[in-house]
Parts: C-alpha cells; sequence; structure tokens
C-alpha cells in the first residue's frame, strides 16, 4: 500500500518511519511525504496510476488540507483515491467541513498509531 | 502774590535809592515771575492728581491680574489632574490591548504548543518500543541491527529536547508578551522572533476563523546581526503588524475574486546601520488620505469591536523608543509594506587581558 502523508511539518517523516519500521521493511507499507497541500498535489499528479491512501493535516499554511481534499474529490479520476483526514481535539467545525466534502474517514491528533495501523490495515 | 516775591516788592517800594523807572522795571519782572510761578503751582497740582489716578488704576489692575493668576493656578491643577487621569487610563488602556492581542494569541498559542508535545509524546512512545527491539536484535547477535537502532534512538532523543524548547519556547514567550514591559534591551535574534509570532499570528486567526487562509514567506538574512532590544515590546510591534496584514489579505478574500492568492511575506536584512523588518501583503492597500493618521491613537479602520486603534499608535512609539523608524509603502488594492528600521546599538568594547 502506497500512503502520502500530508503535514507541514517535516517530523512527522521520521515518526512515521519508525513507527512503520517493520511494515516499510517488510515493503508491505510505502510512505511518501507531502509538507504542503500545493507539494502534495503536485505529486498526485505525477503518480496518478498507483493506488495511493491519503493521510492529511487540516491546519497548514497556504493550501489547507480542507481545500487539499475539495480539490482531490473534485478531479474525475475513477475510483478517487481514499483520504483520510487528521482533525485536532475538539474542532468539530473542520469535522463537519471534511466531512461535507467527502472524507472518508477521520482521525484526532495526538495521532494514536496503534489504531492507524489498524485503520490502514482494514482498507 | 507770593510771599517772598510780595516781601521784595514792599522792599522795592520804600526804597529812595532805585529811580522810578527801574522799579517799575523790577515790579513788572517780579509780576511775571509771580504768574509764572503760578502756573508752574498749577501744572504741579494736575500732574499730581494725574499720578492719583494712575496709582488707584494701577492697584485696581494688579488686583486683577491677581485674581485672574489665581483663576490659571485653579485651571492649572484641574488640567494637572485630568493629564494624570489620562495617563493612568493610557496605562490601563496599553495593558488591556495588550491583554486583548494576548487573547487573539491564545488559540495560535494551543496550537503551536500542542504539536511539539505530540513529537515528544509520539517519539518517546516510539523509543520506548525502539528499546524492546534493540535489545531483542542484540540477544540474538544481530549487532550491526542493534546500533542501527540505538542511532534512532538517539535521534529520536534529541527531537525530543527539540521540540520540548520548542514548546518551552512558546509558554516563555507568552508569558513575557503579558508581563509588563521592564523595557529591559536584551540581545535579540529578531529573525527567531519574527518567526514565533508569524506563526502565532497565523494559527490565532486560524482558530478563530476557519475560513481564515493564507500563505506565508518568510526572507530571513542569514547574516542578520542580533540586536539590542526589548523583546517583548519588538515582539508586539511585529504581532501587530503580521495581524494587521492578515487581516488586510482576508478582507480582500472576502471580495471573492477568484485569481486572488491572499499572501503574507516577513522579510529582514541586514543594512548599513542596523537592521530592516519588513512585513509585506498583497491586500487592499492603504488610501492616501488616511496615510498619515494610522499611527494615531484610536484611529482603526477595522468595525466596532475589531481594532482598539492603538496597534500601530503603540508600535510606532515602541520603534520610536528604540531609536527606530516605521515607514509605510502601499500602493492603493495592491497591497501594504510596513517597513523598521532599527540601529544596532554600539556595544561596549570588553577590555581584552
Amino acid at each position: 500500500m502506497n500512503v502520502l502523508v500530508v503535514d507541514d511539518e517535516e517530523d512527522v517523516k521520521l515518526l512515521f518511519e519508525q513507527r512503520f519500521r517493520k511494515e516499510i521493511k517488510s515493503g508491505e507499507m510505502e510512505f511518501e511525504f507531502a509538507f504542503s497541500g500545493e507539494a502534495a498535489l503536485n505529486y498526485l499528479a505525477q503518480h496518478q496510476h498507483e493506488a495511493v491512501l491519503i493521510l492529511s493535516d487540516i491546519n497548514m499554511p497556504g493550501m489547507s488540507g480542507l481545500e487539499l481534499l475539495k480539490k482531490i474529490k473534485e478531479k474525475e479520476s475513477a475510483p478517487p483515491p481514499t483520504v483520510v483526514m487528521i482533525t485536532a481535539y475538539g474542532d468539530d467545525e473542520n469535522y463537519k467541513i471534511a466531512m461535507g466534502l467527502g472524507a472518508d474517514d477521520f482521525l484526532t491528533k495526538p495521532l494514536d498509531f496503534t489504531l492507524l495501523k489498524e485503520k490502514l490495515k482494514a482498507i | 502774590m507770593n510771599q517772598h516775591l510780595q516781601s521784595i516788592l514792599n522792599l522795592i517800594q520804600k526804597d529812595n535809592l532805585i529811580s522810578a523807572e527801574q522799579k517799575t522795571t523790577i515790579i513788572k519782572a517780579l509780576k511775571d515771575a509771580d504768574k509764572e510761578l503760578e502756573i508752574t503751582a498749577f501744572k504741579l497740582d494736575r500732574t499730581e492728581k494725574v499720578k492719583r489716578t494712575t496709582a488707584i488704576l494701577l492697584e485696581e489692575t494688579i488686583e486683577e491680574l491677581e485674581q485672574k493668576r489665581m483663576a490659571i493656578e485653579e485651571t492649572n491643577s484641574a488640567l494637572q489632574k485630568s493629564l494624570e487621569e489620562l495617563k493612568s487610563t493610557q496605562a490601563q488602556l496599553i495593558q488591556s490591548e495588550k491583554m486583548a492581542s494576548l487573547g487573539e494569541l491564545t488559540a495560535g498559542i494551543a496550537h503551536e504548543i500542542q504539536n511539539p508535545l505530540n513529537f515528544v509524546n509520539n517519539f518517546s512512545e516510539v523509543s520506548n518500543e525502539l528499546i524492546d527491539e534493540m535489545k531483542e536484535e542484540f540477544r540474538n547477535g544481530e549487532t550491526e541491527e542493534g546500533f542501527a537502532i540505538a542511532d534512532d534512538i538517539k535521534q529520536n532523543l534529541e527531537k525530543i529536547i527539540h521540540h520540548g524548547k520548542r514548546a518551552d519556547a512558546i509558554v516563555k514567550g507568552m508569558l513575557e508578551h503579558s508581563r509588563t514591559s521592564s523595557g529591559e534591551k536584551v540581545e535579540t535574534d529578531i529573525n527567531a522572533l519574527c518567526d514565533e509570532y508569524l506563526r502565532l499570528s497565523f494559527h490565532g486567526l486560524r482558530a478563530k476563523d476557519k475560513s481564515f487562509n493564507a500563505a506565508f514567506e518568510t526572507h530571513f538574512d542569514a547574516n542578520l546581526p542580533r540586536i539590542n532590544v526589548a523583546s517583548q515590546d519588538i515582539g508586539r510591534v511585529l504581532l501587530n503588524l503580521i495581524n494587521n496584514a492578515f487581516y488586510a489579505v482576508n478582507e480582500k478574500l472576502k471580495e471573492g475574486k477568484s485569481d486572488y492568492n491572499p499572501g503574507v511575506e516577513v522579510i529582514t536584512r541586514k543594512t548599513e546601520k542596523g537592521i530592516e523588518i519588513s512585513v509585506k501583503d498583497n491586500g487592499n492597500g492603504i488610501p492616501e488620505h488616511i496615510k498619515d493618521k494610522i499611527f494615531q491613537p484610536f484611529f482603526t479602520t477595522k468595525p466596532t469591536g475589531k481594532g482598539t486603534g492603538l496597534g500601530l499608535s503603540l508600535s510606532y512609539d515602541i520603534v520610536k523608543a528604540h531609536g527606530g523608524e516605521i515607514k509605510i509603502e502601499s500602493i492603493e488594492g495592491h497591497g501594504a509594506n510596513f517597513i523598521i528600521n532599527l540601529p544596532v546599538e554600539k556595544f561596549h568594547i570588553t577590555r581584552v587581558l
């Protein structure tokens, strides 16, 4: 499975690489990182043929996670990629907006990696 | 006739040695002298009267002046009292403006603390797991793999320290922001200060208004000298300017033009005499007719309740107190650029033995 993680905090890369150490080593999962919404769209444009699961933060400068979600879901690629949004704790408003925009699932910050692993394996 | 002249007249008239003709001449002279004397006496009397009148007038004037002086004194003390009241009101206003801006920051601060804390927690947890894995590798004689994990753990601990310090700096910054400024100048990294307030402002506005979004960019001069400033005061100036910039781009965004991309830029550079900080936005700019008013206290273009009208006025005073200046460059409809120039203070040369 190819997962694209979108977050403006660059240390998430190191964290994911360690949290999914075994999965990456076994080739079960592959991770790509984009540090802005714009960079994520660029990556997706270049890797259209690959089945990608997108894991995106909402609160980012420039293009927010919500705008990214909207842009991804608007594109007529069939089937549209699965997008999991990461919302801040207690942020109901963004949750509702993301739901309306067609987000496939939600995770709250701070990330519970055990839960994330379960979700990824279920997909 | 004057008594003395009369005596002379009598003496002359009795004298037989003087001829009648001479007598007539002397008597005429005496009578003329008497007449002149009389006129002089009259004039003297008149002058005396004028003098008395003048003295009375003078006295009245002095009295009047005294009354006026007392009235002025009363007015003065009333003014002094108002001035003191104004000063204390101003101090209260400055404090409430500061607390208001802190209130605006709260959400940004929460977000800014939450992120590093998440990293601290996550890196700690993963390191805990990695230690078990490392033990396992060593137990199995996989020394190389074990050391590789140890390196990861070390890197994680560095990340924990880094993010812990990040949260620490935010809390310290917040406390400093709310404290009354001591005005004490300390050597400050202006790039770091700009970065901190840019993030706080962005996340603060974002938390208050979910629809708010803007790109921000920093162009920091890596060779910017550290300068002596009252860092929380300069921080407030930066916060005011950055908040205004985000406000301006958000206002323009609300106009709904599809090709508009809101953006705020903070630029620092070394100048001949010190440093320059620019806070630039691509909002609607500042109309020419209000350019000279925007640094006046209580002047605001924001709707009631949205701005105190003190931000820029205080910023102006703070920069001036640092021997610097604030300039505005703005083209109506295309954005504004606030440029702060701060001088590098001359450092005392430490004597080297």
